[in-house]
Formats: C-alpha cells, sequence, structure tokens
C-alpha cells in the first residue's frame, strides 16, 4: 500500500514558497490581466452583435453569451495556461537538486508520493487561486444577462482538468533537472506538441488519426467549453495526470541509485 | 541475518562506486548504543559518502547498512524515521522563515499537531534560534544556518544522528556551544559525526574511525589510538646542566630509545613502548647534581596519529 502519510507537511511548505516568492504574485498578475483582457474584448464584441441582432433578428438566434464570450475565453485561457504552468512547476523539484535541500527532503521519512502528491495539490491549488479570481467574470456578466451556469461549471471543470495535466507534466519535467530554465523549457515543448497534435489528424498519415485525435489536449477540451461533459475526456485527463505523476515517481527512485 | 540489539548503526562491506570511481571499499563497522562515533578522514576520503548511504539519500553499489536493526535500503522509511542529518552542505529552504521551516521538518517527521509547538520551542531552545525565528533564512549568516541544520536534525527527539562536519563555519564561541550540545546528546541518542578538525573529534568522541581513500585504516579511542601508535612514550624536560654531558648520560638509561637537544636546555627524551621513564630521568638528574626545571610526559595528538596513519597508507601503496 501506498502510504501518503503527512503529504500535508510537504504541500503545506511548497504553499509557503510559493507566497514568499515573487513567480507566484507575477503569473498570477500575468494570468488574469490577459483573462481580463479576453473576457473585456469578448463582451465587447457580444455587445456589438447584440446590438446588430436588434435590426436583424435573423442574428439573434446566435446570441449565446456562452458560446461567444466564455468558450472563446477559456480556449484562450488554456493557450495562456501553455505558458504559464512550466513557470508555477518548474520550481518544485528542479530547485530542491539544486539547493541540495532535495538530502533533506528525501532523508525525512516521507515516501516517494507523498512528496509528489504534496507537491502536485500545491500547484494545483495556486493554479485553482488563479481560477477562482476568474469567477468575477460571469458573476460581473450574469448582473447584466442570463448564463447558463451548468454550462459553465463545465468549462471550469475542464479549466481545472486541464490546469492539473499540465502541471502533471510541468513537475515531470522538474523531475528531470537540476535547471529550472531547461525545466520550463521542456515543459513547455511537451505541452505545446500536446496542445497542438491534433491538426495532425488532418493531414496525417489515415491510420494515425484517430491516434492523434486522442492525444489532443485541446480536442479533449473542448468538449468542456462546448458545456460537454463526457466520460472520455474525462479519463484522458485523468490518466494524464496519473502518468505524469507516475513518470514523475519512477524518476525519484532512480535517483537514489545514479547519484 | 546477525542481530545485535545494542548496535544501533551496523555497516558490512559498503561499497559505493560514482561511475567508475570507488568512493568507498568495503567499510565494515559498529556504533554502539548511545556511542559519539568520529569520522575522520582527509577530504574525499569517503566520509560523506558513508553518512548519504547511512541516512538513506544514497544507495550503496555493495554491502549493507543497518540503523537499529533495519536495512538502510529496503526499510528506508522505517530507517528515516530514527534518523536525525545533518548534511555537509547544510541545505535549508531560504525562502522560509526559520519556525516555517522547522515546522515543515516538524510536520515531515511526522510530529503530532498538537506537540509541534512544545517540540519546535525545545529545539529552538537547544540550538539558540529564538531571536531568529522568524527571520527568513536567507537573511542568517552562516552561524545561525549551522544551528538551524542542527535544529531540523533533533525535531523529533531521533535516536540516531548523523552528523557532517556539525561545526564547520562556526565562530569559536559558536563551537564550543554546539559541540556542548552534542555532549549532553550522548547516552540517549546515538550519533555519528565527520570532521576534519582533529581536537574536537578528541574531545567530543568515545570512539575514532579513521578512514582513507575508502577504506577503514583504524578504529579505537583517541587515547589508545595516540598510544598504539608504536613510537613509545615521550618525555619533556629541562634540564641546568651542560648540554653534551646531559644528552650522553640519558641516552645511558636503557629504555630511552632517543634522546634529542631542542636548545636552551630543552630535552625531548623517546622511551619503549609504555614505558613511563619519568622517575628515572629525575633520579638521573638529580643524582648528577643538575637542576631539573620540568618534566612532562608528552602524548602523541590525534593530528600525528592521523597523519601517520595517512601516510603510512600512502607508502605502502606506493611501495606495492
Amino acid at each position: 500500500m501506498t502510504n501518503l502519510g503527512n503529504f500535508t507537511a510537504v504541500l503545506r511548505k511548497e504553499l509557503a514558497v510559493y507566497f514568499a516568492t515573487p513567480i507566484f504574485y507575477v503569473t498570477g498578475f500575468c494570468f488574469l490581466l490577459l483573462g481580463g483582457y479576453f473576457f473585456y474584448s469578448n463582451t465587447l464584441y457580444y455587445t456589438l452583435i447584440s446590438f446588430q441582432a436588434a435590426q436583424n433578428p435573423q442574428l439573434a438566434s446566435y446570441l449565446n453569451p456562452l458560446q461567444m464570450v466564455f468558450r472563446p475565453l477559456f480556449a484562450t485561457l488554456g493557450v495562456v495556461l501553455l505558458l504559464l504552468v512550466p513557470l508555477l512547476t518548474m520550481r518544485l523539484l528542479a530547485e530542491e537538486k539544486k539547493a541540495g535541500t532535495a538530502e533533506l527532503l528525501f532523508t525525512y521519512p516521507l515516501t516517494d508520493w507523498a512528496i509528489i502528491l504534496g507537491k502536485f495539490l500545491a500547484a494545483l491549488l495556486v493554479y485553482a487561486i488563479f481560477l477562482a479570481f476568474t469567477f468575477v467574470y460571469p458573476v460581473a456578466f450574469g448582473t447584466l444577462a442570463r448564463l447558463d451556469w451548468a454550462s459553465l461549471g463545465a468549462c471550469y471543470l475542464g479549466m481545472v482538468l486541464l490546469g492539473g495535466a499540465c502541471l502533471a507534466l510541468g513537475l515531470f519535467t522538474s523531475s528531470l533537472t537540476e535547471n529550472q530554465i531547461i525545466a520550463a523549457v521542456t515543459a513547455f515543448a511537451l505541452l505545446l506538441l500536446f496542445w497542438i497534435i491534433g491538426w495532425q489528424q488532418e493531414i496525417g498519415a489515415p491510420g494515425w488519426k484517430g491516434v492523434f485525435a486522442a492525444l489532443s489536449m485541446m480536442d479533449h477540451f473542448d468538449g468542456f467549453v462546448r458545456g460537454v461533459i463526457d466520460s472520455r475526456d474525462l479519463v484522458y485527463y485523468l490518466s494524464f495526470i496519473f502518468f505524469f505523476l507516475f513518470l514523475t515517481k519512477r524518476q525519484l527512485e532512480s535517483r537514489r541509485w545514479r547519484a | 541475518m546477525r542481530s545485535n540489539m545494542d548496535m544501533m548503526i551496523e555497516v558490512q562491506d559498503l561499497t559505493k562506486y560514482y561511475g567508475p570511481t570507488l568512493a568507498i571499499s568495503r567499510l565494515s563497522f559498529e556504533v554502539a548504543q548511545g556511542e559519539i562515533v568520529g569520522f575522520l578522514g582527509p577530504n574525499g576520503a569517503g566520509k560523506t559518502t558513508t553518512l548519504k548511504i547511512l541516512s538513506g539519500f544514497l544507495s550503496p553499489s555493495g554491502g549493507t547498512a543497518r540503523i537499529n536493526g533495519r536495512d538502510c535500503v529496503t526499510e528506508s522509511l522505517e530507517v528515516r524515521h530514527s534518523l536525525g542529518y545533518l548534511p555537509e552542505t547544510v541545505p535549508l529552504y531560504t525562502d522560509l522563515t526559520v519556525s516555517q521551516f522547522l515546522r515543515f521538518a516538524a510536520q515531515a517527521k511526522g510530529v503530532e499537531a498538537q506537540k509541534g509547538n512544545g517540540e519546535l520551542s525545545r529545539v529552538m531552545d537547544a540550538c539558540g534560534l529564538g531571536e531568529v525565528q522568524h527571520k527568513l533564512i536567507a537573511s542568517l549568516s552562516k552561524g545561525f544556518r549551522q544551528r538551524v541544520g542542527l535544529a531540523q536534525a533533533l525535531i523529533n527527539n531521533p535516536p540516531v544522528l548523523i552528523l557532517d562536519e556539525p561545526t564547520i563555519g562556526l565562530d569559536p564561541s559558536q563551537i564550543v556551544e554546539i559541540r556542548q550540545l552534542i555532549k549532553e546528546l550522548a547516552g540517549a541518542h546515538t550519533v555519528i559525526l565527520s570532521s576534519h578538525i582533529l581536537p574536537e573529534v578528541s574531545q567530543l568522541c568515545q570512539r575514532v574511525i579513521i578512514i582513507n581513500r575508502g577504506q577503514i585504516v583504524a578504529s579505537d579511542t583517541p587515547e589508545n589510538l595516540s598510544r598504539q601508535l608504536g613510537h613509545g612514550s615521550r618525555v619533556r624536560l629541562t634540564v641546568c646542566g651542560p648540554e653534551g654531558e646531559v644528552v650522553e648520560a640519558l641516552q645511558k638509561i636503557p629504555q630511552v630509545r632517543e634522546v634529542a637537544g631542542e636548545g636552551e636546555n630543552r630535552y625531548l627524551v623517546v622511551a619503549a613502548n609504555d614505558l613511563d621513564v619519568r622517575p628515572q630521568l629525575a633520579r638521573l638528574v638529580v643524582e648528577r647534581g643538575w637542576e631539573l626545571l620540568e618534566l612532562k610526559a608528552q602524548e602523541f595528538t590525534l593530528e600525528e596519529v592521523f597523519l601517520d596513519l595517512v601516510t603510512e597508507e600512502e607508502v605502502t601503496e606506493e611501495e606495492s
């Protein structure tokens, strides 16, 4: 049995480090700045179309705030995540090795899973804080127009899962090196690859179409932002997260043997 | 597998390669419950490697290490529960404050939440960290960082302490304090510490293990090591008298192997093993009517033992 024991110790420590260092505030600021901008421009576009719809009743059927404001907003924020998540995760294990604190961490009675889970959940919590701030947008919007809150819930679930997947991959690349920049660049490259791999299905070899589509982060994210929770998408993100946490665990195990 | 309840640390044929480089080669030693053992050797001898293996941070290439009857590799988690470890470089989370960091260490070591505060103030008192507890570790001096490192090792009162160069970088008064602290830990704790400060080891440790080039060259109490050196005992004396005659007369005493004049009436007399020649020397000087100003047995210092063992080893290696 995997003993998770006191993973909360690691979780609390990681949170304390996040809140004590500028990277949390800078990434949070950038994430919300971009989110705010996209929300603003999408809403502006929506208002423009609504005015036109007053003259052209045919357009009115397209007027759906979820489709016109929030779906493009979260799709864009998904791309922003690819850029920002590596900055949140690069420090997690690389810094421990670089500063030598790995020697403390790995000689405390903590299992590898407790360390991985503590660090992963800390990053996820920090990301959830960013995401919670974006809730201001639908609330502000909701005061003026009617919103489908259930579909919006699906969007947020998609954002949490996408964020979790990106963070798990970032944690893994951080375990590979003691250089934070290498960890960040590798994470970004891999995330971008998983994001755009779906494009291959249009031009790729016929037999591989399905594989590329199945691997694509973007394709699986699309369902959520359309307000659909598909079990395939859920399974994709959960197994993605587990797979990269598992790779991180193997990487930590091999540390003792390679010195 | 032999299991000896009194032995807290049992190391057998421990070997570690870094790639093709042999760091330690078939080390075997034991440390009894409550003992303070000093690990002594020149830089690169394999002290830190051995301690890293004992702490569970590295895996050995061969051999076994057991702490409290449990294997450091296969039962690593249980071993780590009974361990306090101060790594050589004293790595610390510099973005945290002293109390934040120590609280993390306490939680990681499984100190119960309600005992946490008491345990924290206990180790902070013991290491003199009260005044800096709300400071960021990044802003602390080397001496305070060393104490924070020691404090995290002491948290949860582990039965075994592994301290890699615990007094390095401290100023003389801090060194005295930390040594006193380590001395107080003896008995209730089993301590293994490495050092290359020889007086420290001879003061602190009940037993010294000298290693060189990855192998144990000696293991005994500091006193025994000095005695075993095989060069006999030494006496320093100051005699007022004609120098030539004094040397000649001293050399006539049967047990005396060597007499060296050091000028200003001082002489160094080397006698055969374990013999105290002081009575004979005193009698002789008085019989000849000279004046005896000083007579003092001089022990071999650990420095001499150490250098002797380490260089001897190198000589035999070159010969073969």
